[in-house]
């Protein structure tokens, strides 16, 4: 099976964000970026699909030079083979579009997304990809087997799980949940040396449309101070009459 | 031209957000004076659309709908939006109006802006804004094609009750066979889930085991809310992970957020911070959250919590 997972080169979950050129571009001064936790999920979850089905996995991101690092931590945690395909990842129509191409050059089966990227929260790539390969697609996923090209999912719904069926070739957007916390590898030195020398393939974009423009960030307003309770009874007359939420 | 928007409903009804969306699609409507026309399916009772401003209702009852194919719904929604001539298709972000909304997009060949929380900012060019970097900043994004597709953030915009003559249509477009099969649902009946709830009970690692969880579930029940944790708890078995909120978990963005022996670290808040008022009850008063709260409670959540299930049993009694 040849599996391919995307990964989305974001800021690290701690950062401060900025913005620069009058609010229309994100600070990244000072900012360390790294591997979309939702992807960081998948890549995990694909190396039991390397180890115990003998999957080829091949790690994928749409971005600039700077991404590199994250596919090298990608190939590092175990990956065989990375491709980045130089462009700048602004829309995602355009960035599903650049992901179809290698899919169909690469003949993957199984593409493993992430829910969102945590840095414009899109949630749109994994399955716009899926709509332009005409590939079966489920998202929310929190558990995967795949049976020879049977696939079945476990997907998160409100209040509880769902079970599906379907096969290969499909695209899963999956979330926490599909590995256990304590799974997530950190990369060893052996892994780091190895990945030195594993193919990480360069390509340049296809033709595609950018549908949307990111124009310019705003900050949510300041907010006012904490109101500082000191008993419940005081607590529940300022949520009954003053905040009106009970 | 019109504006279509997809109401979603669950076992006969509509959802809250399904009402919300039909809100937002009717001002948006009168913002470009144009029509609109709320695409449902299965249910019987569309008063409830009329009542928040749906001039024209399709009723989906093709066979392909009883699956659970987002393709299939997809294609279900491009249907409609073709028949209406649809110049923008609003969906709502539920995990099925998530699951929906960017396959119907690219369907569409129309641009996509997700967790919008306003009506646009312009028309033309068509200007939406929209959440970011987990709730750390907005974005204000333009759609550039002739087609749009918005997913609109929950409980951003409100419901504005809009009473209109509307006419109600059947419509069952030819659909194809889903590939995508459900086998099992596991659901926990009876509760609030943290997508529907106006309030929400969340506690952190301050309960110190999977053992002291009574008090807070009195809590969620007097207050009718839905029970929510932080990360760790979730990682340590303490609770099941579909409590987890934060930026790895679920969004809450609720009325009221009630945190427990939560620090309020960033990624817990970039999941919390869009609900409307935050209640934090915690021993340590430099704990983060409380630069995120409204209101706080500095103290011992085994001494504060049941005291405040009994006042409000009290205060529920008095006041219905
Ligand atoms: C990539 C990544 C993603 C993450 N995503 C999420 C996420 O989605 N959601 C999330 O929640 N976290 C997330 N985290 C974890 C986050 O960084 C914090 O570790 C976590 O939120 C802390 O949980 P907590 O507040 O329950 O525990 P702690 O930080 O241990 O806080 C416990 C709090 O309880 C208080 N306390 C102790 N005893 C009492 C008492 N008797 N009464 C009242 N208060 C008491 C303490 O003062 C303290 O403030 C993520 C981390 C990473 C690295
Ligand atoms: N630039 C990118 N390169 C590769 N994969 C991406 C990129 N952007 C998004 N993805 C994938 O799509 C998922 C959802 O991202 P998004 O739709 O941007 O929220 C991510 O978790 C990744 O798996």
């Amino acid at each position: 099976m040849k599996v391919l997972v995307c990964i989305s080169n974001v800021p690290d979950t701690t950062s401060k964000i900025n913005f620069t050129e009058n609010d229309t571009k994100f600070d990244t001064n000072g900012v360390q970026f790294v591997i979309n936790p939702h992807d960081e999920y998948t890549l995990t979850r694909a190396m039991w699909f390397k180890e115990k089905q003998g999957a080829s996995i091949t790690v994928v991101t749409i971005g600039n030079q700077s991404s590199e690092a994250t596919l090298r931590k990608a190939l590092a945690i175990g990956a065989d083979d990375a491709i980045r395909v130089n462009a700048e990842a602004t829309d995602g129509y355009f960035v599903a579009q650049q992901l179809a191409e290698v899919v169909k050059n690469g003949g993957y089966e199984l593409v493993l997304a992430g829910r969102e990227s945590i840095d414009y929260n899109g949630g749109m790539v994994p399955g716009m990809l899926a709509s332009i390969l005409d590939y079966n697609f489920v998202n929310a996923v929190i558990g995967i087997e795949v049976i020879d090209s049977k696939v079945v999912v476990s997907r998160e719904i409100d209040g509880g799980k769902e079970i599906m069926e379907s096969s290969l070739p499909m695209v899963l957007g999956a979330q926490k949940g599909i590995v256990q916390e304590t799974e997530l590898r950190i990369p060893n030195m052996r892994g780091i040396m190895m990945a030195r020398k594993k193919p990480l393939t360069v390509v340049e974009p296809v033709e595609a449309e950018e549908m949307t423009v990111a124009q310019n960030f705003e900050k949510p307003e300041a907010k006012s101070a904490c109101k500082i309770v000191e008993s419940v009874d005081e607590l529940i007359d300022l949520l009954h009459n003053e905040a009106k939420v009970i | 031209m019109s504006i279509l928007v997809f109401a979603e409903s669950s076992e006969g009804k509509f959802k809250k957000v399904a009402l919300e969306v039909t809100s937002y699609g009717k001002k948006l409507a009168e913002q470009m004076q144009t029509n609109l026309v709320v695409v449902t399916a299965f249910v019987e009772d569309t008063t409830p659309l009329a009542k928040y401003g749906a001039g024209k209702i399709l009723i989906g009852n093709s066979d392909g709908l009883k699956t659970s194919d987002a393709m299939v719904y997809a294609d279900f929604l491009v249907a409609a939006a073709n028949q209406e001539n649809a110049d923008v298709v609003i969906i709502d972000s539920s995990v099925n109006g998530v699951f929906v909304a960017p396959l119907v997009a690219a369907k569409l060949q129309a641009g996509y802006a997700s967790n919008v929380v306003a009506l646009p900012n312009s028309l033309s060019p068509f200007v939406v804004k929209r959440k970011a970097f987990s709730n750390k900043a907005f974005n204000n994004t333009e759609i550039k094609t002739a087609t749009k597709v918005i997913g609109l953030a929950k409980n951003s915009f409100g419901l504005f009750e809009n009473p209109t003559e509307s006419s109600v249509e059947t419509f069952s477009p030819d659909l194809p066979d889903g590939r995508v099969n459900r086998t099992s649902v596991e659901t926990a009946s009876g509760i609030v889930t943290i997508a529907d709830a106006d309030i929400i009970v969340s506690a952190g690692r301050g309960l110190k085991s999977g053992d002291n969880w009574g008090m807070v579930e009195d809590l969620v029940e007097v207050l009718g809310a839905a029970i929510a944790c932080s990360k760790p708890v979730s990682d340590l078995g303490w609770r099941s992970h579909t409590e987890h909120v934060g930026q790895t978990g679920k969004q809450a963005s609720s009325n009221l957020y009630i945190a427990i022996g939560i620090s309020g670290a960033i990624q817990h808040l970039a999941g919390v911070n869009s609900s409307k008022v935050k209640v934090v009850i915690n021993t340590d008063a430099e704990a983060p959250f409380f630069k995120s709260a409204e209101y706080g409670m500095i103290g011992d959540a085994f001494e504060i919590v049941p005291k405040l299930v009994d006042k409000l049993r009290t205060f529920k009694a008095e006041n219905g």
